[in-house]
């Protein structure tokens, strides 16, 4: 299962656990069974479908471009982290 | 509207008459109505020095001259600086150290520091600094730059 | 030693073992640059050109009651004026609002009307006819006042978003990040010895030499083309057709030739209004910014203020870091918070750390991404709370921060793990340069630090056709601002194995080539480079194909090595790009290649300084005399451009941390707002700018590459803080470090 390294921001949802074994083989999958384990998750991060433009889905240390079709492994390491605004 | 002023000039060893209005600086006569936009507009109140050009032997800032004080003026632009199709020295070594980036300030650099050389034809590194102090450059912090001078100094002196 | 014993410029190289990579060559536009025949947006011209000018607010706060233009048209030569009424009603209010505002003006220089005339004077005489009413209120400047509970509030539809949910409370705080990584109360109590400080950084400019320019033309079929000084071509195409509710592909956008931009110029401002006053006109017009404009209405960078506390063991173990950042957006949320909080403590590997961010409105000039944005500020306190760290513990600041550096694995206070970094070797570079092994000069105090920047990956695209005389013509759509078509170009020449002479690489129009996002984020050479590889490859595969058709055998035994494509298997087969290049219409036709890539893989570059200043007893004027600047960039595709970028950035650093800011008087009015008054560095406020090239090869890009623009930037600040208190006992707390500031100091 990926380890999801629930935000401080968001750890009111998850009843204060920091780190969630979730299955799912992208990220779709891991938010939906995030959800349905500590419902909340998926009104959070997802918008129209998509990841919301302000939050970054990181995969193995990776921001991914890929958002919610971005593959997940067993061993991979889920983060869910502020996007980047004001431009880079 | 104010009247036109009809003005000679010889601009990098040609001729030129230009009709321009009092208001318009050498700079928008250069750029606008004579169409050499090599000489760039960083400011447009003589602090950048991108708007350089030589005018009868002295670097000025183009946009604190206006059209027509240029009467009877010998200038040079950046467009004059090559030998046709052979780069000054000083081009070539700008290019070959790396001395431009964006490349927005370099006519002005190259300008300025070509009548250095032309005065002070072996300058140390201090009196190259002290010459460019009006040319801001705000990519490479000048260290290319003041190499490239150095390097064209040696190229002409070998020349 | 002295500094003429060693050479000034080194590269520490992991791989030479490549033709084109690592070589100078002189860039492809380099002649046009040097003659003055490059075309940047203010040297556009179109026939029946119009010129637009700009009516800006003189308030920074105030309601618009209402705007009379009527005068202005028709003053003889006005040939149209808009408004943000001349807006479709959809599209991003905010982003409208700063283009063209239409309630509120909410800093001083936001655009109001646009006007198009026969020619500039024209148009800037017809403003003076144009009349707004306003309401004036209260401005609010700067965080501490946005985040006062009783703040004049800048939107009253604004309220503060935490990762993804809305607090719904109504206030100037758009947004608050915050990173947890284990506990640092039980940090700090392991802790022997603390330090804790606020700082604060003033509004800067990007200071790029070029002013913003845009020319549109609004066909009668329809489209709409853009000229303009762009970072982002695609960007300006993809704003526009939002704003002005069109297609993408209605939208045309041709990036000139750019003076510079640094992150300021992503942003849309004039483009726009240069759109919407070409349809009224059917005319191509021209906007061209003033300098003023420039500061007053573009960029700039945010002020901020910065709270850093750092616990740590007597054996120098870093047990606790905490950090509380607030940065100006502007007038419009999006600070460079969330990239502060992401780098702010990335240098180190600390169990316990939380990092508190907040994105705070303010009636200033939205601000626009500024190298490594947000970084420069949150270093300008977390490596002077590093040193000061040292100082307490008796250990040598370069000794500390190698016990603490952070690793390939280490866990980032942002959650994610580090891949292969160079922060090790880059402050093993600094310890072992004959700068840091050297004597103080008498008098002169010396200060270190080390920065980190994330970069990022994103869209690039790129083609290649080859010429039958063996040449290649590349286009890719990343703006050049530092002789990017030529590192991109050194890419397809490695692969193709020809000279970079024989690649002709072009920057081209929106129309001309697949999505490639902005010059921006360290991200071309990289990301764009990239492309170049890959559809460089894509060429060489139909090479050796081509090659197998000519000579009837399998492909499989073909390779193409430096050039020259052979037979494993037989000899005699030989023949060269060049040869095959002449046959290649007999043959079946041309050979082009192509790539589209979003790559992941990034790789964050660290880059550390040496600085030596003194500083005049009687002044306070602070004067570098040796200054030199290291820098992990995984493998320097041009190592010239790369000194470059670190001279480069290194210098507007030490522009930021010396004399640059903005006076804002209590109205909001920018007071400084010439090249005279805000006071970038100058060739004679310099010494030479002495780097290191560390190479810790990228593993995630094919030649190592690691993006090499920004992180530069992030280091000066503080190594010059630190070498000011070295010089003068005085731990300066604020930016700019000016003169007044430093004689005003007390020493600790």
């Amino acid at each position: 299962m990926a380890l999801v390294f629930i935000p401080s921001l968001m750890q009111k949802l998850s009843n204060g656990e920091q780190r969630v074994s979730v299955e799912g083989n992208n990220v779709r999958q891991v938010i939906d069974n995030l959800d349905e384990i500590f419902p909340g998750f998926k009104e959070r991060l997802v918008e129209d479908g998509r990841v919301k433009p302000n939050i970054a889905v990181a995969i193995d240390g990776e921001i991914t471009p890929l958002g919610m079709i971005e593959k997940v492994s067993t061993d991979s390491e889920v983060h869910f982290l502020p996007a980047i605004s004001g431009g880079v | 509207m104010p009247g036109k002023t009809y003005v000679q000039t010889t601009i990098n060893g040609e001729h030129v008459d230009f009709l321009c209005e009092p208001r318009q600086s050498l700079l928008e006569c250069l750029r606008d109505e004579i169409g050499l936009t090599g000489t760039k507009e960083g400011c447009n109140d003589g602090n950048c020095g991108a708007c350089t050009v030589n005018i009868d032997g002295r670097i000025v800032t183009s946009c604190l001259v206006l059209g027509v004080e240029a009467e009877g003026a010998n200038i040079e632009t950046i467009e004059g600086v090559a030998d046709g199709s052979n780069l000054h020295p000083l081009q070539l070594a700008f290019l070959e150290n790396a001395a431009l980036q964006c490349g927005i300030c370099t006519p002005g650099f190259i300008i300025s520091s070509k009548a250095l050389l032309e005065q002070n034809p072996n300058p140390t590194e201090h009196e190259i600094r002290f010459w460019l102090a009006n040319n801001l450059c705000r990519c490479t912090g000048y260290d290319k730059i003041v190499r490239a001078v150095q390097d064209a100094a040696k190229r002409l002196q070998e020349a | 030693m002295t500094t003429a014993d060693y050479e000034r410029n080194m590269v520490l190289a992991t791989d030479t073992d490549y033709k084109v990579i690592g070589t100078r060559p002189v860039r492809h536009d380099g002649a046009d640059k040097v003659t003055g025949r490059a075309i940047y947006g203010a040297d556009f011209d179109a026939a029946g050109l119009l010129h637009g000018k700009i009516l800006r607010s003189p308030h920074a706060h105030a309601k618009i009651v209402s705007i009379d233009t009527s005068k202005a048209e028709k003053l003889d030569g006005v040939k149209a004026v808009v408004t943000s009424k001349d807006f479709p009603e959809v599209g991003n209010q905010w982003l409208k609002d700063n283009i063209l505002a239409s309630d509120k003006a909410l800093y001083v220089g936001q655009a109001i009307v646009g006007v198009a005339a026969s020619n500039p004077h024209v148009a800037e005489s017809a403003l003076g006819l144009i009349d707004v009413e306003y309401e004036v209120l209260t401005p609010v400047l700067t965080t501490q006042e946005a985040m006062a509970t009783n703040a004049s509030i800048l939107h009253d539809s604004l309220t503060t978003e935490e990762l993804g949910k809305d607090t719904g409370v109504v206030s100037n705080v758009a947004s608050h990040t915050q990173h947890v990584k284990g506990d640092i109360s039980k940090g700090f109590a392991e802790a022997d010895v603390v330090v804790e400080r606020e700082y604060n950084t003033k509004t800067v400019h990007q200071g790029y030499i070029e002013p913003h320019n845009a020319t549109a033309l609004w066909s009668p079929d329809g489209r709409l083309h853009v000229w303009c000084s762009t970072q982002g071509s695609f960007v300006v195409r993809d704003s526009l057709a939002e704003l002005l509710d069109m297609p993408v592909s209605m939208v045309r956008v041709t990036p000139t030739e750019i003076g510079g931009g640094f992150g300021g110029k992503i942003p849309i401002y004039l483009e726009p209004v240069a759109a919407l006053l070409s349809r009224k006109t059917g005319a191509p017009v021209k906007i061209v910014m003033s300098r003023k404009e420039t500061f007053e209405a573009s960029g700039p960078t945010p002020g901020s203020q910065i709270k850093i506390k750092i616990g740590a063991k007597h054996d120098g173990t870093i047990t606790a870091a905490y950090a509380w950042m607030a940065m100006e957006a502007g007038a419009y949320p999006g600070s460079p918070v969330g990239a502060a909080v992401q780098c702010v403590f990335s240098t180190y590997d600390v169990e316990n750390s939380t990092i508190d961010g907040f994105d705070v409105v303010v009636n200033k000039p939205k601000t626009a991404a500024y190298r490594a944005p947000g970084a420069p500020n949150a270093a300008f306190g977390a490596e002077q709370a590093i040193n000061e760290l040292a100082e307490k513990l008796g250990m040598d600041p370069i000794e500390l921060r190698l016990k603490n550096v952070a690793t390939e694995g280490t866990r980032r206070p942002d959650g994610p793990v580090f891949g292969r970094i160079g922060a090790k070797e880059v402050l093993e570079a600094m310890r072992d340069h004959p700068h840091y092994q050297s004597a103080k000069a008498e008098g002169t105090g010396r200060g270190i630090s080390i920065g980190f920047w994330f970069n990022i990956g994103f869209d690039s695209a790129c083609n290649i056709a080859v010429n039958k005389d063996g040449s290649v013509n590349l286009t890719e759509g990343s703006t050049d601002i530092g002789g990017s078509r030529t590192s991109i170009a050194m890419h397809a020449a490695e692969v193709l194995g020809i000279p970079v002479e024989d690649v002709r690489p072009s920057v081209v129009d929106t129309d001309t080539i697949g999505f490639t996002a902005v010059t921006g984020g360290s991200r071309t050479t990289f990301a764009t480079g990239w492309a170049a590889y890959e559809a460089a490859q894509d060429v060489k595969k139909q090479c050796i194909d081509r090659a197998a058709i000519i000579w009837d055998v399998d492909a499989n035994n073909l390779q193409m090595e430096d050039g020259v494509i052979s037979s494993q298997s037989d000899s005699e087969l030989k023949m060269t790009f060049k040869e095959l290049a002449e046959q290649l219409s007999d043959t079946g036709g041309g050979i082009s290649g192509s790539a589209s890539v979003n790559p992941s893989g990034v790789g964050g570059s660290f880059a550390g300084n040496i600085a030596d200043v003194s500083v005049d007893p009687d002044t306070g004027k602070t004067t570098v005399e040796r200054f030199t600047c290291v820098q992990d960039v995984g493998k320097a595709i041009h190592p010239s451009y790369v000194e470059g970028q670190m001279q480069g950035g290194s210098v507007q650093g030490i522009g930021w941390a010396l004399n640059e800011e903005y006076f804002m008087n209590d109205e909001g009015t920018m007071t400084n707002s010439s090249l005279l008054d805000y006071r970038m560095p100058t060739s004679l406020d310099l010494p030479m700018i002495d780097t290191v090239i560390v190479e810790v090869a990228n593993p995630g890009h094919p030649f190592g590459v690691r993006g090499v623009g920004e992180a530069n930037i992030v280091p000066p600040t503080p190594a010059l803080a630190n070498a000011i208190y070295d010089a003068t006992g005085k731990r300066m707390t604020s930016l700019p470090m000016s003169p007044g500031a430093i004689q005003s100091a007390d020493a600790e």
